[in-house]
């Protein structure tokens, strides 16, 4: 937000405070508005998502991109209303403030399903306004972004035109009636156009126009069509700054190496990696050491050179224990939650029944930037630069570290080079916040190593399932799937800031909620005690329940000779999930599970995050292994608001989660994994990659895609897999038991 | 010590066992080339060294035997390089991080071979890591590229 520090110095004081938070946030429900997120800095916005200056129109986007487009989209939303091209106005990321709490993300954490329409569900969801303005919430995630920004961002920008176009009446001697609006003016029934800027200061002035109708869609002139992300130009012609990429003057380099979570350092001996070119300081922080150096470089290869030694915590931390931990949960039998219970599983299902066990490994997140963080002690003030969905956390924790207020503490969030719910954890900028506190007055700028990414993920949890069912040629009868796993909520939350009593739905969410009308259908969440820390991996709970349960049907469909897209169609209650359905066997040309000699097609169902999403994967045996020919999804998000990024984000979702479902695993020794950088987890290269074909439907609620690509791809990736070659694989990765060409 | 970069000279005082990359990255400040991995494992620093594509993450300073070209170098983006018109135009990049290094690897694919099919493409490409998976894209506007190239 420097461009509003420089604002603020050229003293153009435009807006008002009883603008901001009010109708960007539909504070008329309450008595009071949110706090406006620049008050006491001497500065003063139109509202809290449009600023206007002598030199243009800045649209404030608070979610995090980390990839998927959502900088773009939220100044998309605004501008649409705005009347003002997104290319053409400043994006910025915003100040952290509670202002910009999440809605749509608390209200998921409600035990509803996200297909229960029902009056009480209804009203919890509209209800947890409340929670989430009382927790001030600015987080990014479960792919909440766009149901959250859809009416309260276009509301700012139709109030910011409507506001604009009241100054412009006003200095005429008009009626706001009698005035239109194009491309960032305003335009006078004589033809005259008054650029936004010029009616900033007058505008400011007025209280804001708020008796605005949003424009049907009909009307929209970027909503819905196909945009150019503006960052995509950056990002292909090496523009495109990311937090690793600031540099400031007078800033120095650190890495880190740290002890297992939890653990400590034993012993460490700094004078060798202290004696290095390059090297200023080898300093202890919480659970590690930092290297402080003059370049990126100087600092790791010291880093490397460091002779420490760690302890790790007093947990099992060794696969072959996490994994007897989980088999012991499901021996125990202690219910977290069941959310699902319908009809008698026990009376239903009898001996002879199908019985199976599936297992999902550990994964990291792994994203291709490296976790980093810039960070500036000096003067009682500290400032942050990093790429974060947690900013209120990092500023909250900051603050704890430094003994300054949460008011002397300022984010500002960067570009992010993918996360995958890796930057929902804020270790990264606790280390950095440690290093710069060491040297006062010079900005420090942590870079980890690779490994040290994958020594230190907080992966997708390993779990293990188990099923029961019982099916007949007329259908599937019964279904009992039980999941045991370590709580991400728990550990999550422990570490960034505390853990919430309660059941962690997570662990069966994309098993429990889905819209299937089994006549008995039970699902059953145990949790594991932690060993190592677990957090959100893209689509959580749902990118390991999406494979147990559609494996388990599709174990199901096989044993009652049953065709599986048939049976997911007769088992579907939800209208759009039918439809969606319907749309991929059309899309796949589903003719069965059979594709030829040696080939075979599997599908799977999920809906995740309120999207229902299915997908087809073709297989073909080749003297080098299998294939994957062709790979389909469809998917329902209500409106799509960015076709050619919506496109992007299933095809990416679908291939991410095929490309670790074939290939990755972490596996644990001492509380560390054995893979230690890309050659030992690499997701999907580009040889392995099928054609793929995408479709996007649009009867159901308007909902985000960053996440609901990729819980059905493992699953229809396997029961493509047991089509061609009759092998049912229950474990990934599925490289553990096939060989991939 | 001596260094050319996007036809410029530069006069570096470095400890000639730093990789490339860190000096373009730390010492010049062109960011566009990417720490991803520093094994060669993921592509993202990959530049031109005569021409040819490199990982410059496995190559020291003292072992820079030609002239660099890196991403910014390549082209901008008021006047792109046919490989970045067609990955604008393709919308490729979701996160991006990986892209400098994939348009750099694909440059250098088509500077040696016209008309790549989809083998050839792999070939090439698969040592390129995209945690966001654009690799459908990545392929299309690989083939837009060559239509570009050969159309110039």
């Amino acid at each position: 937000m420097a461009r509003i520090g420089r604002i603020a110095r050229r003293g153009f004081l435009i807006g008002s405070v009883a603008v901001a938070g009010g109708v960007a946030f539909g504070a008329w429900r309450y008595a009071r508005p949110l706090p406006d997120p620049f008050a006491g800095s001497g500065e003063r916005a139109l509202n809290p998502y449009v600023l206007i200056d002598a030199e243009g129109v800045t649209l404030v986007a608070p979610r995090a991109d980390k990839g998927q487009g959502a900088r773009w989209l939220q100044a998309a939303l605004i501008a649409e209303e705005l009347d003002i091209d997104p290319a053409t106005a400043r994006i910025v990321p915003g100040p952290v403030s509670p202002t910009y709490y999440n809605r749509a993300l608390i209200a998921d954490f409600l035990p509803f399903a996200p297909t229960d329409t029902g009056w009480l569900a209804e009203t919890a969801r509209s209800a947890a306004d409340i929670p989430a303005r009382l927790l001030g919430w600015q987080m990014t995630g479960g792919s909440s972004s766009t149901a959250d920004g859809f009416d309260k961002l276009r509301e700012a920008g139709a109030v910011a035109r409507e506001t604009l176009k009241e100054a412009a009446a006003r200095r005429h001697g008009l009626s706001r009636a009698d005035l239109n609006t194009e491309d960032g003016a305003v335009l006078l029934p004589d033809g005259r156009r008054i650029p936004y800027p010029d009616l900033a200061v007058e505008a400011a002035a007025l209280e804001p126009v708020t008796d605005i109708v949003l424009r049907d869609r009909s009307q929209w002139r970027w909503l819905g069509k196909p945009m150019a992300r503006a960052d995509v130009v950056a990002k292909s012609t090496g523009r495109q700054v990311y937090g690793i990429d600031l540099t400031l003057p007078e800033m120095l380099h650190a890495t880190v190496r740290m002890a297992p979570w939890g653990g400590t350092v034993a012993r460490l001996d700094p004078v060798a990696a202290e004696s290095l070119p390059g090297v200023l300081r080898v300093l202890p922080i919480d659970g590690g050491v930092a290297v402080l150096a003059r370049d990126t470089w100087s600092a790791m290869r010291a880093a490397a050179a460091l002779d420490v030694d760690f302890a790790g915590p007093d947990r099992p931390g060794d696969q072959d224990a996490i994994w007897a931990g989980l088999a012991a949960a499901h021996e125990a039998g202690d219910i977290d939650s069941r959310k699902r219970d319908d009809g008698d599983v026990d009376a239903a299902i009898g001996a002879g029944d199908l019985t199976a066990e599936y297992r999902a490994p550990f994964l990291a997140h792994a994203p291709m930037e490296p976790m980093n963080a810039t960070v500036l002690v000096a003067d009682g003030a500290c400032t942050i630069w990093a790429g974060t969905q947690v900013p209120d956390f990092a500023v909250a924790r900051a603050a704890a570290l430094t003994g300054l207020p949460e008011t002397a503490i300022r984010l500002e969030n960067q570009m992010i080079g993918g996360s995958f719910g890796r930057r929902l954890e804020i270790d990264f900028i606790e280390q950095a916040v440690q290093v710069a506190m060491a040297v006062p007055g010079r900005p420090v700028k942590l870079t980890w190593t690779r490994e040290e990414d994958f020594a230190h993920d907080q992966a997708r949890p390993a779990q293990i399932a188990r099923m029961r069912g019982r099916v007949t040629a007329d259908g599937v009868q019964a279904l009992d799937l039980t999941v045991a796993s370590p709580s991400v909520i728990a550990s999550w939350f422990g570490r960034v800031s505390s853990a919430p009593p309660g059941p962690d739905v997570s662990i069966t969410t994309g098993a429990w909620d889905q819209p299937l009308a089994i006549p008995n259908f039970r699902v059953t969440g145990l949790r594991a005690p932690e060993t190592v820390p677990v957090s959100s991996w893209r689509s959580v709970g749902a990118s390991t329940n999406g494979f147990f349960l559609g494996t388990a049907l599709d174990e199901m469909f096989a044993a009652g000779g049953i065709d599986p897209m048939e049976g997911l169609l007769r088992l579907c209650d939800h209208e759009p999930s039918r439809a969606v359905l319907e749309a991929l066997r059309d899309l796949s040309g589903w003719t069965g599970r059979q594709a030829g000699p040696g080939r075979g097609r599997g599908v799977a169902f999920c809906l995740s995050f309120g999207v229902p999403c299915a997908e087809v994967v073709e297989v073909e045996e080749t003297p080098l292994g299998l294939r994957l020919t062709a790979a389909f999804a469809v998917a329902d998000v209500g409106i799509v608001l960015d076709p050619v990024n919506a496109e992007a984000q299933l095809s990416g979702g679908m291939l991410f989660g095929l490309g670790h479902a074939m290939n990755c695993e972490l596996t644990y020794r001492g509380h560390r994994p054995d893979q230690t950088n890309y050659h030992a987890h690499e997701g999907l290269r580009m040889h392995q990659t099928p054609e793929t074909a995408v479709r996007l439907l649009e009867n159901g609620p308007l909902r985000g895609l960053g996440e609901p690509g990729v819980p059905p791809a493992a699953a229809a990736l396997g029961n493509a897999i047991f089509a061609a070659t009759g092998q049912r694989l229950r474990e990934m990765p599925f490289a553990r038991g096939v060989r991939f060409a | 010590m001596q260094l050319i970069v996007n036809g410029q000279s530069h006069d570096l005082d470095a400890d000639p066992q730093m990789p490339l990359l860190w000096a373009l990255r730390d010492l010049l400040g062109l960011t566009g080339t990417k720490y991803g991995c520093g094994i060669a494992q993921c592509g993202a620093c990959t530049v031109h060294m005569d021409g040819m594509a490199v990982r410059a993450c496995q190559i020291t300073l003292a072992e820079v035997g030609g002239e660099i070209t890196t991403i910014e170098g390549l082209g901008t983006p008021e006047a792109p390089h046919p490989v970045q018109a067609a990955w604008i135009a393709g919308q490729v990049a979701q996160c991006g991080y990986c892209q400098s290094g994939q348009i750099m690897q694909a440059a250098a694919l088509l500077s040696l071979n016209a008309e790549p099919d989809d083998a050839a493409i792999d070939a090439a490409m698969s040592g390129n890591l995209c945690r966001c998976a654009t690799y459908p894209r990545i392929r299309a506007a690989i083939r837009d590229a060559a239509l570009r190239m050969g159309g110039v």
